[in-house]
């Protein structure tokens, strides 16, 4: 039974860690910045709050697989989050 | 409440500005240059004999029964064909005249039978009003010459019936075919004496080119061609008008009616959508509404394996609300959400809104237009600044060029194909861009200048290719990209394309397409005149669904297409309601007006509206909210007219999800699929017992009207509010128009939107409000919403669904004329003689090499699962493709499309999934297995004998 739970919960992260991929590739051509920004954005404006606490859960653990401005992008999610 | 009835004026009207001064038997009167002496006469009341003539047509000039004097011309012309010209004098009625009119209406009923009193079109017959109007007293011939009295009925049609004894050769319904409906299927056969209307070459109705639009049976005057359900039941009585609920042309009809049963649908020629055109899936299917499948008692189960256990309406609420406010007690706030339906009414989906808002407390509301649209919204929001498409219909009037791309008009949105068809017929130019060759790149009298065969997946690379072109050739509009638009999102983005790897050479690797065509119709698209760019499905169900939006904005900018009549980018929706459900802040992360929750001024006028405080967060997703389920912290939902175990890709997700779920609420006309993962069932409306508001793909917001008392009770909003009520949010509606009064007050593009408004002028565009106070036909006219035009780099990234050695072909899905989406209602109609079962396309190369038959069980396996259906071998679809439909949930395509989904949206990739197709004997066990499951879960528990 756990490990079910387990696999499914593995699969969770692993579709969070794929959406947050894609919104980073659309962003690919644009420079760094407003790029990271963008990505940011539109993870916290799409993205209900239980999914955004397993991706920064999820970056704090390492944060593999996910591109390198996906994880500044939710880094600096989880900056807004504290600050807020 | 009598029967509305429309004036026919004979001809139709002339849209020229100057004009002209006549007098009519001693009246005088002006009308448009250009409009019929028949049509002067109407304008003020005189109604001139005719047979041959109706204002849906092109005036014919055949029958000789609408002659008139004219003073200073010999004769006695047609008035149907007789413009009006500047101090003419006409007279309609004479000795000589009467005497031409007797003669002319005594021939045509020496040859018809005599059976008035008896026939189908008594009381609506134009052949009999035409006898009274000319004073025919009797037939000097005698009825025993040559007639055509014995000829055979043609009864192969479901819904109408051709009785060729009865015809008079008006060709009114062979113009019909042609003009209106453009499909060319009747002609009149032999001549003279022997002159007759035929389908096709002498076939029936049913084996003949005709799609049973119904437009013949209405041009009729007779009762030659009759709706099968005036022939049951007789003339309606008394009329309302009302709109399809089928799919987002939003056609509108008068519900023609005796007491609550439905006669027949006639398409309403002031609907602003379809001008008294429609298909077969409005004009006939609605007998669904009174099927017996229909299940009109609110049931409940503790387990899904249960049977469903009938229990009043009271019961089921209470039952209901404790189950919800257990679970949130349980898992917290955020554990409950629910679904709104692109099938009911805005008033409807705004209530489920407010519900799961104000009710339950969170944002955990979603439609299903986020497997449909979703990327629309999006997309075009981001780039042009609304979230909807930029014209009317009847701005095709004028286009030069359309470029279509991931629609197919004719089966999915047919009334507007007609319309398309009409300005092609008149010589504008057609681009398909589709992996499929849809109809609209050859049918009779159209021929698409370029099809564009593309690889299914590769929108955004052809797209680019066609950005290159007119990039690099310099066929911009550079003023007006100047003046209208972000000058650096433009520089930024006219770099990207022009770089060699963005060129049609060096991307027919990846599109499949000749690069050579790609340069001619981006040519002619920027530089045809008026272009249009009109796209649907086969645009937004891709990972790359809002990018393809996007570059499609992007080309209309560049080229200066947005803001005036005859351009612009046009989604056709699918549903009847896509538009106004996401209009109604169907989101889990917007209100009403496609504004974010967390916008503070945005939330807080909700807030202080409904007396409660909000949640400045977004809610789930419908993919999110299954994963969340599977995961344990998503609990509860309530679903309203909507089928998401059959319309979402990925059923093994889909089930797992429900199943994890304590309590899952389904409110539907039928136990559809999703209803096996329920406890609870409500039963629902259909549009004809409710009243309410749709909106269609022009962004028109049109009146429903109630003709009948629901079956079950309540119309679908009732519902809401009464499981509002036991949850502890009080609503107190008494009438639909209050919730729209609501929305107008809360949303400043619908601010004078209200049900008052649409009954006197029919049907409103949002914007509709001070600055539009009759709506807003064109947007985007002088600058766009957003302030400048934004384009978007839209770099193609391919799909992660490939194909490979086990997964060689692409397999895309669409719909089909005679059937409705999931088909839960047109499965219940006649409308199954054309659609019995969803087939498999495969090309002959492909089906040979798998050793496929035309007619043969195939299976087609994916990574997701295997499904067999029958195979359809055909050069519709280029090799390496094939294609479905998913009208059938015995065949649940489903099962083998993916999860995969846009990336701003999770809108699914329905459109590419690589398969391999092999033969079969039969269903495959996943569809053998979900047959049981559907034939357990369905049950319902017989209440014991007294
Ligand atoms: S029903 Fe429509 S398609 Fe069929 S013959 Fe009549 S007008 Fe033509
Ligand atoms: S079928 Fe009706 S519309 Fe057609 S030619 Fe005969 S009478 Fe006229
Ligand atoms: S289904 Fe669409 S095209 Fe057909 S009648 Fe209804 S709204 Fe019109
Ligand atoms: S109505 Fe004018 S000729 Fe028939």
């Amino acid at each position: 039974m756990s490990h079910d739970v387990n696999l499914l919960h593995q699969g969770q992260d692993q579709r969070l860690v794929y959406m947050a991929n894609q919104i980073t590739t659309f962003f690919a051509y644009e420079p760094d910045e407003p790029a990271v920004a963008a990505i940011e954005s539109h993870i916290r404006k799409f993205w209900d709050p239980r999914m955004r606490a397993k991706i920064i859960a999820y970056v704090a653990d390492g944060g593999d697989g996910l591109l390198p401005r996906a994880q500044r992008a939710i880094r600096q999610l989880q900056e807004m989050n504290a600050i807020s | 409440m009598g029967l509305i009835q429309e004036i026919d004026y004979g001809t139709k009207p002339a849209n020229a500005e100057t004009l002209v001064s006549l007098t009519i038997d001693g009246v005088a009167v002006s009308v448009p240059e250009g409009t019929s002496v028949m049509r002067a006469a109407m304008e003020i009341g005189t109604q001139i004999p005719k047979l041959c003539a109706s204002d849906m047509l092109d005036s014919f000039g055949s029958c000789r029964l609408c002659l008139v004097e004219i003073e200073g011309r010999a004769g006695t012309p047609a008035s149907c064909t007789t413009l009006v010209a500047e101090g003419m004098v006409v007279h309609t009625q004479n000795e000589r005249l009467g005497r031409i009119r007797k003669g002319v209406m005594e021939l045509y009923i020496s040859d018809h039978p005599l059976d008035c009193l008896t026939c189908s079109a008594n009381g609506d017959c134009e052949l009999q009003d035409m006898a009274g109007a000319v004073g025919l007293r009797d037939v000097r011939y005698g009825y025993a010459g040559d007639n055509h009295l014995d000829a055979a009925k043609d009864v192969s049609n479901p819904y109408f019936r051709f009785d060729p004894a009865k015809c008079i050769v008006c060709s009114r319904c062979v113009r019909a075919c042609e003009e209106v409906q453009g499909t060319f299927a009747l002609t009149i056969a032999g001549r003279g004496f022997d002159s007759k209307v035929s389908p096709g070459m002498e076939e029936n109705f049913f084996d003949s080119e005709c799609v049973s639009c119904g437009a013949c049976v209405q041009a009729c005057p007779t009762a030659t061609l009759m709706e099968t359900s005036v022939i049951e039941i007789g003339q309606p009585e008394h009329s309302a008008v009302t709109t399809c609920a089928y799919c987002g042309v939003g056609c509108s009809f008068k519900a023609e009616m005796r007491g609550e049963q439905v006669v027949r649908m006639v398409p309403y020629k002031d609907g602003k959508a379809n001008h008294g055109h429609s298909c077969v899936k409005g004009r006939f299917a609605w007998g669904y509404a009174t099927h017996r499948d229909r299940i009109t008692k609110p049931m409940i189960r503790a387990k899904i394996t249960d049977p469903w256990h009938e229990v009043s309406w009271d019961e089921a609420i209470a039952h209901t609300a404790s189950e919800f406010k257990h679970i949130q007690a349980k898992y917290g706030r955020s554990s409950v959400g629910g679904i709104t339906s692109s099938r009911c009414t805005n008033e409807e989906t705004y209530l489920v809104q407010k519900l799961v808002r104000a009710g339950f407390g969170n944002n955990n509301v979603d439609t299903c237009a986020r497997v449909c649209h979703s990327p629309t919204g999006y997309g075009l929001s981001q780039t042009f600044g609304t979230s909807a498409g930029t014209q009317d219909f009847d701005s095709v009037e004028q286009a030069d060029v359309m470029l279509l791309i991931g629609a197919n008009p004719t089966d999915g949105h047919p009334v507007f194909a007609s319309r398309m068809k009409k300005r092609l017929r008149e010589g504008a130019k057609l681009i398909v861009i589709d992996p499929r060759r849809i109809d609209l790149v050859r049918t009779p009298h159209v021929e698409a200048e370029y099809h564009l065969p593309i690889r299914p997946g590769t929108n955004v690379a052809i797209l680019s290719a066609i950005a290159h072109v007119i990039v690099t050739e310099n066929l911009i509009d550079a003023d007006y990209i100047r003046e209208r638009c972000d000058a650096d999102a433009f520089a930024h983005w006219a770099e990207f394309v022009s770089q060699e790897r963005n060129s049609p050479e060096a991307l027919a690797a990846t599109t499949g397409v000749d690069p050579e065509l790609v340069r001619k119709a981006a040519r002619l698209y920027a530089t045809g005149g008026n272009g249009a760019i009109y796209y649907g499905l086969g645009i937004t169900e891709h990972s790359q669904g809002t990018t393809a939006v996007m570059a499609l904005a992007n080309l209309a900018m560049a080229t200066g297409n947005i803001g005036r009549v005859g351009v612009g980018v046009n989604p056709l929706r699918g549903q009847n309601n896509v538009q106004g459900s996401c209009d109604m802040g169907s989101f889990p992360h917007e209100y009403t007006g496609y504004r974010h929750v967390g916008t503070e001024n945005v939330r807080e006028s909700f807030e202080i509206d409904w007396g409660i405080k909000l949640d400045p967060e977004p809610g789930l997703r419908i993919p999110n909210m299954l994963d969340a389920a599977i995961d344990g912290t998503f609990m509860g939902l309530y679903i309203q007219g909507e089928d998401i175990a059959q319309s979402d890709p990925d059923i093994k997700h889909i089930t797992a999800g429900l199943s994890a779920m304590e309590c899952v609420v389904v409110q539907d006309l039928f136990l559809n699929e999703t209803a096996q993962f329920a406890h609870v069932f409500l039963p629902g409306s259909t549009f004809l017992e409710k009243n309410g508001t749709f909106t269609n793909a022009e962004r028109r917001i049109q009146r429903v009207r109630k003709v009948m008392t629901p079956k079950n009770g309540y119309e679908d909003w009732e519902i809401t509010q009464l499981i509002s009520n036991a949850v502890g949010f009080p609503m107190n509606y008494a009438h639909p128009s209050e919730i729209m009064d609501e929305v107008a007050r809360l949303t400043p593009t619908f601010a004078n939107v209200s049900f008052d408004l649409l009954d006197r002028v029919g049907s409103v565009q949002w914007p509709c409000n001070e600055a539009a106070p009759e709506g807003t036909p064109i947007m985007h006219i002088d600058h766009f919403v957003r302030g400048q035009g934004r384009f978007f780099v839209t770099e193609y990234v391919p799909t992660d669904e490939k194909t490979g050695p086990r997964y060689p072909l692409l397999l895309t899905t669409g719909r089909i004329l005679s059937q409705y989406n999931v088909g839960a209602q047109t499965r219940r109609t006649e409308n199954s003689a054309w659609h019995k079962e969803d087939l498999l396309e495969i090309h002959p190369h492909d089906a040979e090499q798998r050793g496929v038959t035309d007619g043969s069980w195939v299976k087609v396996a994916s990574r997701s699962g295997e499904i067999a259906l029958h195979a359809k071998v055909t050069e519709r679809v280029a090799p390496g493709v094939v294609y479905t439909t998913f009208h059938h949930p015995m065949t649940m395509a489903n099962i083998v499309t993916t999860d995969y989904s846009d990336w701003a949206t999770n809108c699914p990739e329905y459109k590419v999934t690589a398969v391999q197709v092999s033969p079969s004997n039969g269903p495959t066990d996943a569809q053998r297995d979900y047959a049981e499951l559907g034939r357990r879960t369905r049950q319902i528990e017989v209440a014991a004998a007294e």
